[in-house]
């Protein structure tokens, strides 16, 4: 019950604000929504029993990566954009990009309900006390089975950094 | 625990929020924060099928996925900046320096 609660309000609260987004004129205004969608989709982490990646999802989303955004935002010039053209004028390839989408999914949930006993994917999960401790077996899971992934992402991570620091520099 | 079915749908809904504004927004700056939100949501889908089959290999991917959101938005911003210096805009419609 109280996790259906936790559910629909995180669940709520995430896609109104992630449409806001979309829609507002100012970047400004989209990057609080942003970061308000952000943490709701951290507090849905934690209601499915990930609490290290409501951590995570905490200090590096909303506190890395939009604060780069926000610096940006205020770096570039804000006044001219305010009274201009919000959209584009593709509402063609927009309508066939949702319509696509929202046809592929009502074929596969179509598909799903054929099979038996396993409307909507209700499988049985595992009992929140019985979870191992999440840190502890994600830990477990990346150091040893994932770890040259994890060594891969390091050295994406220092491209990335270089490669910032050179497009950004000043020449 | 909820239907897996539900977290589907939240998925879905704001991949295609996401979709949507990437191809709509003229401001180069929230495509790459609809580029975020894309990216939120399959951390979603991740994180719930990790808890429907009490595999954490879902989360382990999810926290990649992170990792490369963080170094895709730290590149877009640097290209987002060096273009503005040189071309004096953040509109999509009007980078089309490469068009001739």
């Amino acid at each position: 019950m109280l996790d259906s609660v936790l559910f629909y309000f995180f669940a709520g609260i995430a896609i109104v604000c992630a449409a806001m987004m979309v829609t507002r004129r100012n970047p400004i205004h989209s990057a609080v929504f942003l970061i308000t969608t952000l943490l709701a989709t951290a507090g849905i982490f934690l209601q499915l029993r990930a609490e290290f990646l409501f951590g995570v999802q905490i200090i590096l989303y909303v506190g890395g990566i939009m604060v780069l955004f926000i610096f940006v935002i205020m770096l570039v010039r804000l006044d001219a954009p305010l009274q201009e053209l919000r959209f584009t004028f593709q509402r063609w390839v927009t309508a066939f990009v949702a319509l696509a989408l929202v046809l592929e999914v009502a074929v596969t949930f179509l598909l799903l309900r054929r099979l038996p006993g396993q409307g909507s994917l209700v499988l049985r999960a595992v009992p929140a006390d019985r979870l191992p401790p999440n840190s502890e077996a994600l830990a477990q899971s990346l150091f040893s089975s994932y770890l040259l992934p994890f060594e891969i992402v390091s050295v994406l991570l220092l491209v990335a950094m270089v490669g910032a620091v050179v497009m950004a520099k000043k020449r | 625990m909820m239907p897996a079915g539900h977290y589907l749908f939240l998925s879905l809904a704001l991949f295609l929020i996401g979709a949507i504004g990437v191809v709509t927004r003229r401001n180069v700056i929230i495509v790459l924060m609809c580029i975020e939100l894309i990216l939120n949501a399959v951390n979603i889908n991740l994180v719930a099928f990790s808890r429907l089959y009490g595999d954490v290999a879902g989360q382990a991917f999810a926290l990649f996925i992170i990792a490369d959101a963080a170094a895709e938005a730290a590149v877009g911003l640097g290209i987002i900046i060096a273009f503005f210096r040189n071309q004096e805009t953040v509109f999509a419609d009007e980078m089309d320096i490469l068009k001739w």
